[in-house]
C-alpha cells in the first residue's frame, strides 16, 4: 500500500486533466491519483466537436490524452461511472452504482450542463443538445437518415451546429429569439454581416421568434416545431444550444457554497471552495469573484494555479481573465473581446467610450473598435479578424494606444512593421510557407503539432516546433495559428505570466522582492519566491542576476555563473565556438595607433576575420578562448560590451567640426555619452547615436536614445529599435546643453535599468509603461531628473572594465586555460 | 552471485575546487581522440562529464549555463543532462557521456 495522498478528481474532462497535467509537470509522485469521469471516454478536446461534426476532423484526432497516458502516470481512471455523493467529513466518494472511494483531497471539475428550454415536448427523442461525443454522434447518424434539422439558438455553439449539419447535407434553419446573431459577442452590424454569410450558405434564419412546442410525429420522434405565433415548421431532429449552466447538483447535495447567479461552485483565489478547503474546483463548474467562464483559456489558468496549490507551492493566484470569442465556421471570420459594443449599449457606464468604426459591407468586412482612456477596451471584427490576436494583446495588457491611434484600425502590419508579424497572414499561408525565419519552421509544421500534440499555449508551440523561440518576431503569427488550428485564443494573460517554467513568479513580482525585501543573492530570491527548480534555468537565473545588480549597486555580488557565456567570457561566442573581440571606439573614431595594434594582433593571434560592423566599430572575428585575454591586452582598447546587455555603439556622425551641414559637434557629444555611460548593465542592450543635424547621418532615428543636434540645442528620441521590428524613435524633449544631453538621457535610462524587464528593449519598455509615464519622471520633475542621473552615476562610479580588471569584474580566468588529463593507473573495480 | 568486472582507466583532470560551481572547464583532447570533454560541477558538487558538443549543431556544452543536473547549450538554448547526455524533450539526441569520479577532492575521469 502505498502511503501517498489520495487525489480524486470529479471529471475527466479539459480543466479536471488539465489540472493533473500541471500538477504532474511539478510533483509527479505526490499524490495517488484518481479521475472519475461519465462519458466513457479518455480525455478529448471539447472545443473540437464542432470540426468533427463538420467533418473536417475525427474523433480520434481531438483526443488529448489517450488510454496510455493514464497507465503511464499511475492514474487510476474510472470512465462511465458518475459520483453521486461526497461524503465530505468521511472524505468518501460514492458512485452511481455504489461503489465508494476515500479522498484527502477532491478536484470537482464537472464542467456545464447545457439549458434545456422548459418547454412541451423538450423530452422527445430527437432532441439533442450540444455538449460531448454521444450528441455529437447522435446529429452525425441524423444527419445521414433525416433532412430537417432546428437549431434553436443563435449563439457560438448553435451556429457551429448549425453549419455542422448543414455541411452534412441537412436542411438547417436557426431559431433565434434575438433581433441578431451572438448577441453577447457582437453588435447589430456584425451580427447581421454574420447572418447574411450563413444565409449564403444555406442556412435559414428565424429571428425574434418564440419556441412553443416540440411536437411528435407519428413514431413518437420530434416532428415539428411550433412557434408562439402558431407557425409549425417540420422538425426531425431539434439541436437545443440555448446556453450553459454551471453543473453543480453534487456540489450542492454536498453541502459545498453555490452561487445562485450565474451559478457556479464559489472558489477562492487558490482554487479552493469557499466551504471546505480540501476540496478545489476547476473550469466551468466554477465561480471565481463572481464570475463563471464558459472558454478554455480562463479554465487553463485555473488548472495551473490549483496544480500549484496541491503541490503545497503556494503562491499562484487566479485573479480573472479577460476573454475573447471566435466562431470555428470555415469561411466565417469573426472575432470579438472585451467591451464591444461601446457607446451604442446605451448603458450610462458606457457613456464614455469611443468608438472607431470601419464599415465595408460590400467587401464583407465591418470592425468596431472601443477605446476608453486611451485604451483599447473592446473589439469587435468580422470579415476580417487577422489583428484579432494583436488587438486582445493590446487589450489584456491595457497599453496605452494614444499613440498609434490613427493606425490602429489598420492593424499590426501598418505600424511600421518590417518583420513577418503583419505582412504575412497566418491564414492566408500555405502549409510550406516559413513562419520562423530563425528556426526554418513552416505553417504546415506548426498547424501538424498543435493537432497532433494538442497544444494550447505559445509555451508550448515553442518548445515542440522552435517557432518563435529565438528572435521571437514571428509571435503574433504562432499565436494567430494557434487561435485558427486549436479554436481558441489560449495565450494565458501576459501580465500574469511567469518568468518561467521554474517559478509562478512574474518579473514583476521578482522585482518588487528584490526591492521591498532587500533580497541580496540570486538563491535567497529563488527560496523566498517559492522556486520549484534548485538552480532555477537559463532563462531566470540571469534575469534575477540582473535585476539584484540593478537594485543593489555595490551591495549585490555579481554572480557570472548567472550569466550567459558572453557575459562570462566577455566575447561574442561564434558557432564554431571560437569568440569574437569588437573593442570600444568611442563615437566611432579611431587612430593611426589604435589600427596598427588591431593589425598586429590579427597577424599574431591568425585572427581569421576582420569586419566593420554596422554599429562603427571593428570586429575581430575567430578568436579562440584561449588567446581572448592576450588579444585584449595587446590592442589595448577598452571592452566595446558587443556581447552584453549593456551600453554598446554609440554611433555618430562627423557634426559641425568637418561637415558642411553641421549645427553641432555631434562626434564630441557621442564621445561624451560614451565616456559617461559605458560598463552600464541594462535589461537589454543599449543604443546611442548623435546625428549633427536633421538630415540624421548617424540614424537616431532607430536607436535607444537618439540625439538630433540643431541650430538652437538637441533634440532628445527615445525608445527606436533597428532590430527585428523597426521602431521609429519618439520625440522626448529639446535641451540646450550637452550636459543636459547627458542628465536626460542618463535619467531615461536609468529609469529603463530600474523599471525594464529582463530582455525588454527601451521600445517594449515603453510600449508596457507609456512615453507619459517616462516623460513624467524625467522631463517633467527636475527633482527626480537629477535623482535618477545621481544614481545611475553612483552604480557606475569605479565599475572596472571587464578586459583588463579581471579580479573586480569577478572574471573567472580558469575558464581561459584548458585543462589536460593526466593517465593514472588502470583500476579493476569488481 | 557473478561479479561483474569493469575495466577503468582513470584519468587525472583536476581538482574539485578548480571547477568553477555551477560551471564547466574544458578537458582538451585532439580531434583524433574525439575531441574536447566538458567537465561540469553542480551545486552539490557532482561532477559530470560529456563530450563537449551538442547533439544539435555542436555547440560548445562546456560554456552553457549550468542549472540542476542540466546544462543548456549555450548556442541553441537546449537543455542537455549531464547525468546521460540526452537532450531535455522535445528535442532529441544525445551526447557521449564520461565515467566521473571524485576522491579525495580530485576529479578523475574515464576517457575509456
Ligand atoms: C557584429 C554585428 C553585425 C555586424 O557585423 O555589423 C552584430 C552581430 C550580432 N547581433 Fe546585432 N550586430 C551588430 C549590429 C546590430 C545593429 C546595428 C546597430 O547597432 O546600429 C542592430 C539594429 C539596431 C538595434 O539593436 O536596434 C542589431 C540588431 C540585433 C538584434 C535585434 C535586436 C532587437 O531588439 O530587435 C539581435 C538579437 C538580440 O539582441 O536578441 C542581434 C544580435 C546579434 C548577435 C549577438 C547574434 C547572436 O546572438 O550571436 C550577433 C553577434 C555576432 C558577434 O558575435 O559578433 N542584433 N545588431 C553588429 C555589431 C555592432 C557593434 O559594433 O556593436
Ligand atoms: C461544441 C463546443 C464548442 C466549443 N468551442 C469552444 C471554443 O471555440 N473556444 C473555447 O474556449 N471554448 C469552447 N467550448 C467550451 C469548452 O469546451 C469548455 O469551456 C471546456 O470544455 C470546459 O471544461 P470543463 O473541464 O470545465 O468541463 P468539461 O470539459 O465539460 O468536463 C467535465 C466532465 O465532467 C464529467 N462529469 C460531470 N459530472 C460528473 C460526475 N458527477 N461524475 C463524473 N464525471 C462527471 C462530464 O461528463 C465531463 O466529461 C466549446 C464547447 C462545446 C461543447
Ligand atoms: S549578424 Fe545580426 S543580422 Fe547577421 S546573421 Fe547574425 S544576428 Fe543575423
Ligand atoms: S548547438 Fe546546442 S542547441 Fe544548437
Amino acid at each position: 500500500m502505498s502511503n501517498k495522498q489520495k487525489l480524486a478528481v470529479i471529471g475527466n474532462g479539459m480543466a479536471g486533466i488539465r489540472t493533473i497535467e500541471e500538477l504532474l509537470k511539478i510533483a509527479p509522485d505526490k499524490y495517488e491519483i484518481t479521475v472519475f469521469g461519465t462519458e466513457p471516454h479518455p480525455n478529448y478536446n471539447r472545443i473540437l466537436l464542432s470540426p468533427v461534426l463538420a467533418g473536417e476532423q475525427t474523433i480520434k484526432d481531438i483526443v488529448l490524452n489517450d488510454w496510455d497516458w493514464y497507465t503511464d502516470n499511475g492514474i487510476n481512471l474510472i470512465t462511465g461511472k458518475t459520483i453521486t455523493e461526497i461524503h465530505r467529513t468521511r472524505r468518501e466518494l460514492t458512485t452511481g452504482s455504489g461503489e465508494k472511494y476515500q479522498y484527502d483531497r477532491l478536484v470537482i471539475a464537472t464542467g456545464s450542463n447545457p439549458f434545456i428550454l422548459p418547454i412541451e415536448g423538450k423530452g422527445l427523442p430527437g432532441v439533442i443538445s450540444y455538449r460531448d461525443i454521444a450528441d455529437t454522434e447522435a446529429m452525425i447518424d441524423a444527419a445521414k437518415i433525416y433532412k430537417n434539422a432546428v437549431v434553436i439558438g443563435g449563439g457560438l455553439l448553435g451556429l457551429e451546429a448549425a453549419n455542422g449539419l448543414k455541411l452534412r447535407g441537412m436542411d438547417v434553419t436557426v431559431v433565434h429569439v434575438m433581433p441578431w446573431l451572438m448577441e453577447r459577442q457582437l453588435d447589430e452590424k456584425a451580427g447581421k454581416l454574420l447572418q447574411a454569410s450563413l444565409e449564403a450558405k444555406g442556412i435559414r434564419f428565424m429571428m425574434q421568434a418564440q419556441t412553443e412546442a416540440l411536437i411528435a410525429g407519428e413514431s413518437g420522434r420530434v416532428a415539428a416545431l411550433r412557434f408562439k405565433t402558431g407557425e409549425q415548421i417540420p422538425a426531425d431532429i431539434v439541436v437545443m444550444a440555448v446556453g450553459i449552466r454551471p453543473n453543480t447538483a453534487l456540489a450542492e447535495k454536498s453541502g459545498l457554497q453555490v452561487s445562485p447567479r450565474p451559478g457556479g461552485i464559489v472558489v477562492n483565489d487558490t482554487m479552493q471552495t469557499l466551504t471546505d478547503a480540501r476540496i478545489y474546483s476547476v473550469g466551468e463548474c466554477v465561480n471565481h469573484r463572481g464570475m463563471a467562464y464558459g472558454l478554455v483559456a480562463p479554465l487553463f489558468e485555473m488548472a495551473k494555479v490549483c496544480a500549484n496549490h496541491l503541490a503545497e507551492y503556494g503562491i499562484g493566484r487566479y485573479v480573472g481573465s479577460v476573454t475573447s470569442t471566435k466562431l470555428k465556421v470555415t469561411g466565417v471570420d469573426l472575432f470579438s473581446a472585451g467591451n464591444f459594443q461601446g457607446a451604442a449599449s446605451g448603458r450610462p457606464e458606457d457613456a464614455g467610450l469611443e468608438d472607431i468604426i470601419l464599415s465595408d459591407p460590400m467587401g464583407g468586412v465591418y470592425k468596431r473598435l472601443v477605446i476608453k482612456d486611451n485604451k483599447l477596451v473592446g473589439a469587435c471584427l468580422y470579415g476580417d479578424t487577422v489583428d484579432g490576436s494583436w488587438y486582445f494583446k493590446l487589450l489584456r495588457e491595457g497599453k496605452n494606444v494614444a499613440e498609434i491611434r490613427d493606425q490602429l484600425m489598420f492593424g499590426e502590419s501598418n505600424i511600421g512593421d518590417v518583420g513577418h508579424e503583419g505582412n504575412t497572414r497566418a491564414v492566408t499561408m500555405k502549409d510550406t510557407d516559413e513562419v520562423c525565419g530563425c528556426n526554418g519552421v513552416c505553417k504546415g509544421t506548426i498547424t501538424k503539432a498543435i493537432k497532433e500534440k494538442g497544444l494550447f499555449t505559445l509555451d508550448e508551440v515553442r518548445k515542440h516546433t522552435k517557432a518563435s523561440s529565438s528572435c521571437g518576431s514571428c509571435t503574433g503569427l504562432v499565436e494567430q495559428l494557434l487561435m485558427f488550428t486549436a479554436g481558441g485564443d489560449y495565450s494565458a494573460t501576459p501580465k500574469m505570466k511567469p518568468m518561467c517554467a521554474c517559478t509562478d513568479s512574474t518579473h514583476q513580482n521578482t522585482r518588487d522582492a528584490i526591492r521591498e525585501q532587500k533580497l541580496l543573492s540570486v538563491p535567497e530570491v529563488m527560496k523566498t519566491l517559492g522556486w520549484r527548480t534548485t538552480n532555477g534555468c537559463s532563462s531566470c537565473r540571469p534575469a534575477i542576476n540582473y535585476y539584484l545588480l540593478s537594485t543593489w549597486p555595490k551591495e549585490y555580488v555579481d554572480d557570472p555563473q548567472s550569466r550567459y557565456i558572453n557575459e562570462r567570457a566577455h566575447a561574442n561566442i561564434q558557432k564554431d565556438g571560437t569568440f569574437s573581440v569588437i573593442p570600444r571606439m568611442w563615437g566611432g573614431e579611431t587612430t593611426a595607433d589604435e589600427l596598427r595594434r588591431i593589425a598586429n594582433a590579427v597577424d599574431k593571434y591568425k585572427i581569421p576575420t576582420v569586419k566593420v560592423t554596422g554599429g562603427q566599430r571593428i570586429d575581430l572575428l575567430g578568436v579562440k578562448k584561449e588567446d581572448l585575454p592576450a588579444v585584449w591586452k595587446d590592442i589595448g582598447m577598452p571592452s566595446g560590451h558587443a556581447y552584453a546587455k549593456a551600453l554598446r555603439t554609440v554611433k555618430t556622425c562627423v557634426g559641425s567640426e568637418w561637415c558642411r551641414f553641421g549645427t553641432q559637434d555631434s562626434t564630441q557629444m557621442g564621445k561624451d555619452m560614451e565616456r559617461a555611460m559605458w560598463k552600464m548593465y541594462a535589461p537589454h542592450k543599449v543604443k546611442f547615436a548623435v546625428s549633427g543635424c536633421p538630415r540624421n547621418c548617424a540614424e537616431a532615428g532607430i536607436k535607444d536614445v537618439g540625439v538630433i543636434g540643431v541650430d538652437s540645442g538637441w533634440e532628445l528620441y527615445v525608445g527606436g529599435n533597428g532590430g527585428i521590428k523597426t521602431e521609429v524613435a519618439q520625440f522626448f524633449v529639446k535641451v540646450k546643453t550637452s550636459e543636459e544631453v547627458l542628465e536626460y538621457t542618463g535619467a531615461f535610462i536609468q529609469l529603463y535599468r530600474e523599471e525594464g524587464w529582463y530582455l525588454e528593449r527601451t521600445v517594449h519598455y515603453l510600449a508596457r509603461v507609456g512615453l507619459d509615464n517616462a516623460k513624467q519622471k524625467v522631463v517633467e520633475d527636475a527633482a527626480n531628473r537629477k535623482a535618477l542621473w545621481e544614481r545611475l552615476q553612483f552604480a557606475l562610479d569605479g565599475e572596472p572594465d571587464p578586459w583588463f580588471e579581471f579580479e573586480k569584474a569577478r572574471v573567472d580566468t580558469r575558464q581561459f586555460i584548458p585543462i589536460k588529463p593526466i593517465a593514472t593507473d588502470t583500476v579493476a573495480t569488481v | 552471485m557473478s561479479a561483474i568486472v569493469t575495466e577503468m582507466s582513470w584519468r587525472f583532470a583536476c581538482k574539485l575546487d578548480e571547477l568553477p560551481v555551477l560551471g564547466a572547464r574544458v578537458l582538451e583532447r585532439s580531434d583524433a581522440d574525439g575531441g574536447n570533454v566538458a567537465v561540469f560541477r553542480n551545486s552539490e558538487d557532482v561532477v559530470f562529464a560529456l563530450l563537449d558538443k551538442c547533439p544539435h549543431k555542436g555547440g560548445p556544452l562546456s560554456q552553457g549555463i549550468v542549472f540542476g543536473e542540466r546544462v543548456a547549450c549555450p548556442l541553441h538554448n537546449w537543455s542537455i543532462e549531464l547525468k546521460s547526455g540526452e537532450a531535455v524533450a522535445p528535442d532529441v539526441g544525445c551526447t557521449k557521456r564520461f565515467p566521473v569520479k571524485v576522491d579525495g577532492g580530485e576529479v578523475f575521469v574515464d576517457l575509456g
